[in-house]
Order: C-alpha cells, then structure tokens, then sequence
C-alpha cells in the first residue's frame, strides 16, 4: 500500500514539476517578446493619457511634484517601508490577539475545574 | 501536564509562523514598492465639471466609511489591527507595479477585493481614499482633482464588486479560497471598467460613449486580464490565511459563519 501510494506521490510530483517548467517558459518567452517590442510603461501611460491626449486632455503637474529625478524613488520608497512596518505590525497584533484569547479562555477552564 | 505538550509545541509553531510572517510582510513590502503606474487618473485629465461630479458621488460614501469605522471600534477594539493591516495593504498594494509579460506594460492590483471582504464596503472605501490622497499628494500618483473619480473606480466599484462576489458565492457554499479568488478577480476588473468609463465619459466632447468606452476597455484587456487573475490569488491567498490563523475574527466579521470554525 504504501509504495503504491509513493508511487502516486511520485507521479503527481512528475506532473507538478512539468507544468512549473512549461509556465516558467512561457512567462520567459513571453517576457522576450515584450522587451524586444516594449519598453515597460504603466498602462496610465499607455491607455489612459494616450486616450485622453487624443481627445485633447493632458495630464497636468501634481500639485506637490515629486516626479524629479530621484526623489520619488525616495518618496516611494519612504512611504513602502512606513506602510510595510504598519502591516507587519498590525498582522503582529492580530496574532498575539489570537493567543491572548486563547490563554484567558485556558485559564478560565483551569479555575473552572479547580473549583469543581 | 504531559498532555498540553502538543499544544505548547502548537501554539509556538504558530507563533513562530506570524512572527515570520510579521518580519517578511514588510521586508518584501519595502522591495517591491516603487513608482507605479496604473488605474489612477492622473491630474488634469478630466474637465472641472466630471472631477466635481465624481467627487460628489464618492463624498457620502466616505462619510458612511467614517461613521461606521467610529462605530465599530467603539464597540470592538480588537478590530482597529484588522482596519490597520488593511489600509497598509490597499496603500502597497496599489502603488506596485508589476511587469506583465503578455502586454508589455506595468500595472497594479488593487487591494480593495480582499478589504471589503474583511473590513466591509464602507470602511474599505475610506482606506482607499485615504491611500489615494497620501498617493496624489506626495507620490505624483493619480491626482486632487480626480481623486473622486479614483475613489469611485478603485474604492466603490472594487470594494462592493469584491463584497458582493464573496457573499454570494458563500450563499452557494462555496470554499473559502475560490470564493475569494472570484472577489479578488472581480473586484480588480469592476475597477477598470469604472475607470474606461469615468474616462470615456469625461474626454468624449461631442463624440459618443459607446464607442470610446469600448476602445479604453479593450486596451486595459491584455495588461488588466492576467492582472486580475494575480489579485484574485492573492486575495485567495490572504482570506485562506486568516481563515486559518484568526478564524474567530472572521466570524466577527461575517465572513464565515461559527459553525464552519473547526478550532
């Protein structure tokens, strides 16, 4: 029984492998095709200012204009490390939560039966 | 005594799993944040009379968003945690550009699938405005006077269209996991969708509607249509997360129902 079962795990893994590689392929051919035609712009860029200057509308200079040179790699940057502390802490909280609750509900049960 | 051994051993692995989890969340949040370029309508693009409109219609859902996010954590401050992650995802979420191979370009998810199943519509709106303000003002993404038109694209339309699609599928009784795929999915398309016609809408002039929305729609297509199926694993991925690691919360929440907690 337990070679068959092996056997199943090993075949399912064959496959598994298989279709890993045949999607790694695709995205690299694919990635191929698009740098040699593309450079890689955001589809703001692409669809929704090239829409919009064609009907004559252009995009104007943010009110606080970042975009200069490097600094809203900084600005980006800053605002990822800020947002990924707040969301690792919070995820921190919600976990210690979690066992905070479960201690209060085990030592509930525990006087519980100590009193019995 | 012997007897709360594995459970000892439980609770630690577990602990040792968020803890990990609380380490990397933010170290690869930090790499992968960068000038994105995506949903949002920047600056300028639609005329004064649209940007106004747009605002007034996002205006009594955020106000809705407030009061029941002051309500809430009133009543429940174990919920403030959740509200935090939250607005943490949607802010990142929404600033990463990711390369997609089949079109060539960059564009991102939303993030507002998996909030408002989680925290729910409305408060789900108001973190979404609030991440595109930090976002117009201090990125150079997206913009003040179209921040309303964003707020309904990414905000409304996303948050409601991830609500919905979790809910009803839940109804069906359908798993967890695919549930929130198809709210995922759909929630990031609902966005570009609202945003074609936001767009068509405010550049038309004197030509039709139809037309022009059909033209934006389509050219979202080939970056938006494997984008969307992204979002719709990630959103599985986050909801399956928590379904396992704070169950409790969901039933607080109304995402699941006590009887389906097995802990």
């Amino acid at each position: 029984m337990k070679t068959q079962e092996s056997d199943v795990r090993r075949q399912k893994n064959k496959y598994r492998i298989r279709v890993v590689l045949v999607c790694v392929l695709f995205s690299v051919l694919c990635s191929l095709a698009a740098f040699g035609s593309e450079k890689w712009s955001g589809v703001d860029e692409s669809v929704v200012e090239k829409f919009a200057k064609e009907h004559g509308r252009e995009a104007r200079e943010p009110l606080i204009n970042t975009d200069q040179g490097d600094l809203l790699l900084f600005v980006f940057l800053i605002a990822g490390a800020i947002g990924g502390f707040i969301a690792g802490y919070s995820w921190r909280k919600l976990i210690e939560q979690r066992q905070d609750d479960r201690t209060t509900d085990e030592n509930h049960a525990l006087s519980k039966t100590t009193k019995g | 005594m012997r007897r709360q051994k594995p459970e000892d051993k439980r609770q630690k692995a577990e602990n040792g799993k968020g803890q990990k989890i609380g380490f990397f969340l933010p170290t690869f949040l930090l790499f992968t944040v960068s000038d994105a370029h995506a949903m949002h309508i920047s600056e300028g693009i639609l005329p004064f009379q649209w940007a106004l409109f747009w605002s007034l219609v996002a205006v009594p859902f955020v106000l809705y968003g407030l009061y029941k996010l002051k309500k809430i954590s009133s009543i429940d401050l174990s919920f403030k945690p959740l509200v935090g992650l939250m607005a943490a995802v949607v802010f990142i979420i929404s600033c990463m550009p990711i390369p997609v191979p089949t079109a060539g370009t960059c564009s991102h998810p939303c993030g507002t699938g998996i909030s408002g199943i989680l925290v729910g519509p409305a408060i789900s709106i108001l973190i979404t405005a609030v991440a595109l303000l930090i976002q117009a003002l201090f990125l150079a993404h997206g913009g003040l006077s179209t921040w309303g038109a964003d707020i309904v694209s990414m905000g409304v339309m996303g948050s409601f269209a991830g609500f919905l699609t979790f809910r009803a599928l839940r109804t069906m009784k359908i798993n967890v996991s695919i549930a929130g795929f198809a709210a995922g999915l759909l929630a990031d398309w609902a966005t570009y969708i609202t945003t074609s016609a936001e767009l068509a809408s405010g550049i038309k002039g004197d030509s039709p509607f139809s037309p022009l929305f059909w033209k934006i729609l389509i050219a979202f297509i080939p970056t938006q249509l494997p984008l969307g199926i992204l979002e719709g694993a990630m959103t599985a991925g986050m909801v399956t997360l928590l379904y396992k690691k704070r169950p409790d919360l969901l039933v607080k929440m109304h995402v699941i129902k006590p009887g389906e907690v097995t802990i």
